[in-house]
């Protein structure tokens, strides 16, 4: 079986105000307050582009490798539902600003972070649209509460071609088209707050073979429902197929409690949108370097080029940067790319510590992010600053301290009481033992305490010394310096 | 060739409209019939026009919150409302199959 996946994404465009009008776009305000005339469908209203609506879906299209359409047109998608007073919705059905891009995203094999793929998919295009309001149903009052806020709102809807077989690249390739809008600045992207919505078409058929029937997945709220939603209806299908049932063309909700998909109230059977040019919106017409009209108003021309200059670099460019400056592994800048925050945070760590970039890594992904993790805390929110960890880790490098003492040191630090490193080290009398002598006394008295373990590294089992390392290591509470630490015992171990 | 019974059901579905009778049908029969003609001309290789404002300038408006704030005023056009919400049935009430709604398409 051959599982075909692919997905409707729509992001709300970062603004103040819509798509065509001047109320504000926020989230969580009082019911109706964001809501202008034309927002509310009043006789007498008429759509006004929003400038950086345009700009956001232009940014997006040159992120995404697309044709950025010079001139696009606007449609008017007609049905009936009470969060929509227009019974109407502004899209660009027939010409899209922005068509045939593709995007790169990576995946773990086999869940190992060291084996990376790289996969892509096709861009079909990015529309301009409205969003429609918000509907809360009241099924105990057999009523639904309508509020406008949300009426209006812009949204780039992104097309991805069914490029995708599971849920594992869905959720990769949707994670990667987050970072990217969130990088441009277009959509803050977040799915909790309804600005990231993602519907999944989804159909299996045996190689060779033509497509399947696809069903269409929506009410998926997070990016771990995404992946289950669209495997457990793969599974669904192919359970269907084989049990010599059909697959209906459909729109199934996700329920998330059950963890499965079900066929939504479709009472109505197919929609017909009644697709029509939108009267009162002419041909929106972009321009480049080449077209630029002499004798326009600078504010009402979107420059192409313009934008493309100011493009920042995108998630994928940012992680080769970063390795190739700092010498990490690709996983890592995964990783650091990932957390908000932590790719800033480890530069800033390097730029105040001598410790190189490969092993400050180990301690920004191994120590800090794990205790983050642990904690549920982002990286803004760590209780140890990236100044805190450059100071621990340049007492490391600079052999003060040993790498356990390191350790000891940031579980203080993590307390957040405001000591430096310096003075934990001090309180805790963690400094390394420099006197020569003492060492060799506790080496001495470690072989003279282990028989056995002497007897089997002079016959030539190595391995064991570092037994007798470790002892050391136990004996001063990790103040000695293992490199030292060997060459003594080896020296007296010969003698 | 004439309208039918399916299409003028479907059109009952979509747009809510309702022919009432015959003379309704027969007023949409004759409104095709006379937008026909435009089939007399022949578009071949001719982009479809499908507004005069083509050739305007679509006004780009600045990113400036200039509307909304009027709760009140929106709210006083509504039947029902509660907190400030409008209130709305449970969902969409279709229009019952031709078979069982009380129209004269029945008859067709």
């Amino acid at each position: 079986w051959v599982p075909v996946v692919g997905l409707e994404i729509h992001a709300q465009i970062s603004s103040n105000s819509k798509l065509f009008s001047g109320s504000q776009v926020q989230f969580a305000a009082p019911p109706n307050s964001l809501v202008s005339f034309f927002d509310a469908s009043l006789p007498g209203t008429l759509p006004v582009l929003n400038r950086r609506c345009v700009e956001a879906a232009v940014m997006t299209g040159l992120a995404l490798n697309c044709s950025i359409n010079k001139k696009s047109l606007f449609d008017r998608k007609h049905y009936f539902y009470a969060d929509l007073p227009a019974g109407y919705q502004i899209t660009q059905q027939r010409v899209p600003i922005a068509v045939n891009g593709s995007l790169s995203y990576s995946l773990c094999v086999d869940n190992k972070m060291s084996q990376m793929v790289t996969k892509t998919v096709r861009i079909k295009q990015i529309q301009l649209e409205q969003d429609s309001g918000k509907s809360l149903h009241d099924d105990a009052r057999s009523q639904t509460l309508i509020d406008l806020n949300r009426a209006g709102v812009g949204l780039m809807e992104v097309v991805m071609e069914p490029d995708m077989c599971c849920g594992e690249e869905a959720a990769a390739a949707v994670r990667e088209l987050q970072l990217i809008l969130q990088t441009l600045g277009s959509s803050q992207a977040i799915m909790a707050e309804g600005q990231l919505r993602v519907d999944a078409n989804v159909s299996v058929h045996h190689p060779g073979e033509p497509y399947g029937v696809r069903t269409e997945v929506k009410n998926i709220n997070s990016m771990r429902f995404l992946a289950k939603a669209v495997d457990y209806e793969i599974q669904r299908q192919i359970e269907e197929l084989e049990n010599g049932g059909t697959i209906l063309n459909e729109t199934r909700a996700f329920d998330s409690k059950l963890g499965c998909t079900i066929p939504m109230r479709d009472k109505e059977g197919k929609q017909d949108y009644r697709f029509m040019p939108e009267p009162n919106l002419p041909p929106l017409i972009l321009y480049d370097a080449r077209s630029l009209p002499v004798d326009m108003n600078h504010q009402q021309v979107v420059n192409i080029d313009w934008i493309r200059e100011r493009l920042p670099d995108l998630p994928s460019v940012t992680r080769a940067k970063l390795v190739e400056l700092y010498g990490i592994l690709p996983e890592h800048s995964f990783t650091l790319l990932n957390e908000d925050g932590l790719a800033e945070y480890f530069e800033n760590v390097i730029k105040k510590t001598q410790m190189k970039p490969k092993k400050v890594i180990g301690w920004i992904l191994n120590d800090l992010l794990s205790y983050l993790k642990q904690h549920a805390l982002t990286v803004k929110e760590s209780p140890v600053s990236s100044f805190l960890l450059a100071d621990l880790l340049n007492l490391l490098e600079k052999r003060e301290i040993s790498s356990s003492a390191a350790k000891q040191v940031l579980e203080e630090l993590w307390k957040g009481e405001g000591k430096t490193p310096l003075e934990i080290v001090k309180e805790k009398k963690l400094e390394l033992i420099q006197d020569q002598k003492e060492l060799e006394q506790i080496c001495q008295a470690v072989i003279d305490g282990q028989e056995d373990e002497v007897m089997a590294i002079k016959a030539g089992n190595l391995k064991v010394l570092n037994k007798l390392i470790g002892l050391v290591q136990r004996a001063t509470r990790g103040r000695s310096n293992p490199v030292l630490v060997k060459q003594i015992l080896e020296k007296k171990l010969s003698e | 060739e004439t309208v039918t019974v399916a299409v003028l059901d479907h059109l009952e579905h979509l747009a809510l409209v309702d022919f009432r009778n015959a003379e309704g049908v027969e007023r949409l029969q004759k409104a095709i019939q006379f937008a026909d003609q435009l089939h007399e001309v022949n578009t071949e290789g001719i982009q479809p026009m499908d507004s005069v404002l083509e050739d305007r300038c679509l006004y780009l408006r600045e990113d400036d919150v200039t509307e909304g704030n009027c709760t009140k005023e929106l709210l006083k056009n509504a039947r029902e409302k509660i907190e400030e919400y409008f209130v709305a049935p449970p969902g969409n009430i279709p229009l019952p199959k031709l078979e069982e709604r009380d129209t004269f398409l029945q008859g067709s």
